[in-house]
């Protein structure tokens, strides 16, 4: 830049130097916009009335042809959620000169006026132009032959072929599964590249696997005729499936912890521990998924939601409860890892402890006498948990709760999953104000109090007892699958984190918890299995506060909820369950174990099937 | 503070050309958006409200000397740069691509502001800088890095319509500045010489606008099916076009943008051939005034910031235009005054506001 001069500021110029490209700039544009009138008289004089034609006849159509959604498979490769062909009736109101006689005489060949979808007739101004409107769906046979053979007296009306997502039976797995529908204007907005009556997974998997699901649309472009009948082809872009995904669940296993659940609330979670691949996650009630595959009508999903027993909710990762004397697994462990107890250290249980001028009681009145940590847990002596939370403190508590995945979502992969509670001093003064009370560290050592968890984290606790203190993120898809049968994407199991706690202190917990099952004095007796060890633990949480709801005859909502979590073998241990029965009014031991072993045993008899058989003839 | 001889020279050709402007644009919007009952949709009204918005940015750009604003070229363009690296981060997603600011009310496009800010710094350079041989390529070093930084960030949110502009826009400042001719052949060449490696970059969404422009039959289904029926609106409007919200074809779902880059083919079918030469009688009556304007200026500064104002229009209505009638590849660059949005609106009536300043104070001092 040495040759550069540098006008100062402010200083005019001699004259302006770039007035002679100016000229020729100017030229260009001339010339220029004389080309882009001259194309344009091309278009609007020259072939005017070609165009003119073509668009006052609307000749050229698009018709979208939606993918094939992908298959849906247990972790054995069963087919779980499918596709089968339906006949939907369209209206292409562009076509149609007299709209009411039209639907008149096509409810008419319906038989069942009800079918009709009339809510999102023209009138509907989302609806773009010659954009058909589904009137009905999966119409029958009957229906089909009727309205094809008085084709002549419905124009504009056609029958187009596309596919209604075809769930299991009761509500199997449905809150895993989720459903399909139809988008919602609300949803266009969000994703502009769905189309109105497009189908997308709302609930579940099939929303949040949406795009792995979805595939990829086609279409033709057509020209049609003045009665909007096909004439030829333009051009055409074939539909792409969308990839299948094989869960990890294990249909028998899901139907066992179904069945045990049978006419019951509650939830089951079954894990395989040393993955943290889910094997079953059933809640009940349940709702149909078919419904709402078939477009859900007012009344039904009036009835759905106004349920008190929120048939929608999926309990296993929704459902927020108080983890009872189950949470004295963690507990257990970190009195040994603090060294706040020994192996050895024994405590007196007279059926209640004096502290703070109130007597909190063991939920055994008579009391448990002198007892170890080891029998402390099989026994469920709130007595000596009491003691162990005085020695431990709140705030390690809740440190060892959380380093099992308490009190915060476990990223499942699934909308909605609730976090649970661990309550500490900050958590306190944060929420309510208040300062934490040394009474409240006793309530939270025996699961009750502001603690809470969702069952699939009591799962991922009895597991990672089990796997020797590996937390590894539970997840429900195993692969995916494309088209042709290639793995597209593979879920590896991923580790949260490692508890770091010693391998004996671990070793001594399953010990209690395989007592609890099989010790003749233990909680969780119900759960033995003939030849597998399980190992397990009881919990029973309360409602209310200060009395056991344990009457038959109390009010539902004010009964306990039954707990029972457990892992076998107890040696190598391969598949934790964590179940809860709500306000069952009865023990954990009494009600949620024997619901665990029916798991359990469908589990065993899927992997060693062979070998039971053999063990079932002698 | 006020001047009454601002009053006095007002440039009232130019403020009436872009007031028709405006008011063919907001017509435009509401035969685009027409539901069939209002006259006024949403989208028409809130077009409404952008052009007000415009005029009055077009005041405040007109109010300041431009001098000073020449001062605050740099303070001008370092906002826009900051701007412009934030989108990725606060960036909200539109059509594949963060290119939005978030303000609440509104929303931001600092990509369109920065076709602003690159002409300003580049007209203050070339005032500031004038060897007596004419620049050749060393002397466009400076210029070069002003330019590649907003081109390469508008160039990767992705943006690529804007950014080409915003790269035209430098070439005819350039040009007009009076590189050397030899010069001009080489950069010529060195922006022939990066076409494929802008291919290797594009996203595939891209490559297929510019495939199906060459095959048609390629995309069937999406940009190849649109630009037929482009033309077929643009055609079927014939001579005297089919009358104001009269227009049949543009209700059809040729393009999900038809008020946006495609409302130039919903005017041809509207109004006509003669419409569209009306149109085109408009936008170049502007044209002229805005080189005569900056062949009037008084100082460097003033002319290549009219020329600048006029670039931005010429390029635009070039690009979308050609897009409209099938002779370029679709690219998102809107029709100047017309397209509805509200960002690109305020970028050209900034631009006129500052061409407006120049060509006023041309009497003043």
């Amino acid at each position: 830049m040495r040759e550069a001069r540098i006008a100062p500021l402010g200083l005019q110029d001699p004259a302006p130097p770039i007035t002679v490209r100016l000229g020729a700039i100017g030229v260009l544009v001339f010339l220029t916009f004389c080309l882009l009138i001259l194309r344009l008289w091309q278009l609007q004089g020259v072939e005017g009335e070609n165009f003119r034609a073509l668009s006052e006849n609307n000749r050229l159509r698009l018709k979208r042809t939606p993918p094939l959604r992908g298959v849906i498979y247990d972790r054995r490769m069963r087919v779980m959620v499918d596709n089968r062909p339906a006949f939907n009736v369209v209206l292409m109101p562009e076509d149609v000169r007299d709209v009411p006689t039209t639907l008149s005489t096509l409810a008419g060949y319906l038989r069942d006026p009800t079918l009709l979808n009339t809510s999102t007739l023209p009138s509907d101004l989302r609806r773009l132009p010659y954009q058909g409107v589904v009137l009905a769906q999966d119409v029958t046979r009957d229906a089909l032959v009727a309205i094809e053979a008085h084709q002549v007296e419905l124009p504009g009306v056609s029958i187009e072929v596309g596919s209604k997502r075809m769930y299991p039976a009761d509500g199997f797995a449905a809150h895993l599964f989720g459903y399909v529908g139809q988008v919602s204007p609300r949803e266009l907005e969000r994703f502009p590249h769905y189309r109105l009556g497009d189908i997308l997974g709302k609930f579940g998997v099939e929303k949040r696997w949406e795009t792995s699901l979805r595939g990829q649309g086609g279409g033709q472009q057509i020209e049609v005729d003045a009665n909007g009948q096909r004439l030829r082809v333009l051009g055409e872009e074939e539909a792409k499936a969308g990839d299948s995904l094989v869960l990890t669940i294990d249909a028998d296993v899901q139907r066992a912890a179904e069945s045990a659940l049978q006419g019951k609330e509650g939830a089951i979670v079954a894990l395989d521990v040393n993955t943290g691949e889910v094997l079953a996650m059933a809640s009940r009630p349940a709702f149909d998924p078919n419904l709402f595959s078939r477009g859900i009508r007012a009344n039904e999903w009036h009835a759905l939601m106004d349920d008190p027993l929120r048939p929608l909710n999926n309990r296993a990762i929704q459902g927020q409860y108080p983890p009872g004397s189950t949470f004295k697994v963690i507990m257990a462990a970190a009195a040994l890892e603090k060294g706040v107890v020994t192996p050895a250290t024994r405590f007196h249980c007279s059926g209640g402890l004096q502290f703070g001028g109130h007597r909190f009681r063991c939920w055994r009145r008579s009391g448990h006498g002198s007892l170890n940590l080891q029998q402390a847990i099989a026994h469920s002596c709130d007595v000596y948990f009491y003691q162990v939370g005085q020695r431990l403190g709140i705030q390690n508590i809740a440190d060892y709760a959380r380093l099992f995945g308490m009190g915060k979502p476990l990223g499942v992969g699934l909308d909605h999953e609730a976090s649970g509670l661990i309550p500490d001093a900050a958590w306190k003064s944060k929420f309510l104000k208040a300062p934490w009370l040394p009474g409240e560290t006793l309530s939270v050592v025996i699961g009750q109090g502001y603690v809470t968890a969702t069952p699939l984290q009591m799962a991922v606790v009895a597991a990672t007892v089990a796997n020797g203190g590996t937390v590894y993120r539970p997840h429900v898809v195993k692969q995916a699958i494309g088209v042709r049968g290639e793995v597209t994407k593979d879920y590896v199991p991923e580790v949260i984190t490692t508890t770091k706690i010693r391998a004996e202190v671990l070793q001594l917990v399953r010990d209690g918890m395989r007592d609890v099952v099989n010790s003749s004095t233990g909680t969780g007796k119900k759960a033995k299995l003939s030849d597998f060890v399980v190992a397990g633990k009881t919990g029973t949480s309360q409602v209310i506060s200060g009395t056991r709801g344990k009457g038959k005859n109390m009010a539902r909502q004010y009964r306990d909820h039954a707990w029972f979590i457990a892992f076998a073998p107890y040696d190598v241990p391969e598949i934790a369950v964590a179940c809860i029965i709500e306000h069952a009014g009865a023990g954990g031991g009494q009600v949620a174990a024997p619901a665990v072993r029916e798991v359990l045993d469908a589990y065993f008899k899927i992997t060693r099937g062979e070998q039971r058989q053999l063990s079932d003839v002698r | 503070m006020f001047d009454r001889r601002l009053l006095v020279h007002f440039d009232w050709l130019l403020f009436a050309l872009v007031f028709a402007l405006l008011g063919v644009g907001i017509m435009g919007v509401c035969s685009a958006t027409f539901g069939g009952q209002s006259r006024f949709s949403p989208l028409a009204i809130r077009q409404i409200s952008w052009a007000g918005l415009g005029l009055f940015a077009m005041i405040v750009a007109f109010a300041v000397d431009y001098r000073k604003i020449e001062r605050l070229s740099y303070f001008f363009y370092g906002i826009t740069v900051v701007l412009l690296l934030l989108v990725p981060f606060l960036g909200s997603f539109g059509g594949g691509a963060r290119r939005w600011i978030d303000l609440g009310a509104f929303s931001l496009q600092p990509s369109e502001l920065a076709k602003i800010s690159s002409l300003l710094i580049l007209a203050q350079y070339f005032h500031l800088v004038t060897p007596p041989q004419g620049y050749h390529l060393r002397a466009l070093i400076y210029p070069g890095i002003f330019i590649a930084i907003p081109f390469g960030l508008v160039l990767a949110e992705p943006n690529f319509g804007t950014a080409t502009i915003i790269g035209l826009v430098a070439m005819t400042l350039v040009f007009a500045a009076g590189i050397r001719l030899g010069s001009l052949a080489s950069l010529g060449a060195a922006a022939g010489g990066l076409l494929p490696l802008l291919w290797y970059h594009m996203k595939p969404y891209q490559k297929q606008r510019i495939l199906s422009f060459l095959h048609p039959d390629s995309d069937p289904l999406g940009t190849g099916y649109h630009m037929i029926q482009s033309k077929i609106t643009i055609g079927s409007g014939r001579l005297w076009g089919k009358g104001f919200l009269q227009g049949t074809q543009n209700r059809l779902d040729f393009l999900p943008e038809k008020h946006t880059d495609f409302i130039f083919a919903v005017l041809a079918e509207e109004w006509g051939f003669i419409g569209v030469c009306i149109l085109f009688l408009l936008y170049g009556a502007l044209l002229g005034r805005l080189l005569f304007v900056a062949g009037k200026a008084r100082d460097r500064f003033g002319s290549f910031v009219v020329l600048g104002g006029a670039a931005i229009i010429f390029w635009q209505v070039l690009i979308n235009v050609g897009m409209n009638i099938g002779i370029f590849p679709v690219v998102g660059v809107p029709l100047p005054f017309l397209s509805y949005g509200g960002s690109s609106l305020l970028t050209v009536m900034l631009a006129m506001g500052l061409a407006l300043n120049v060509s006023t104070r041309r009497f003043l001092f």
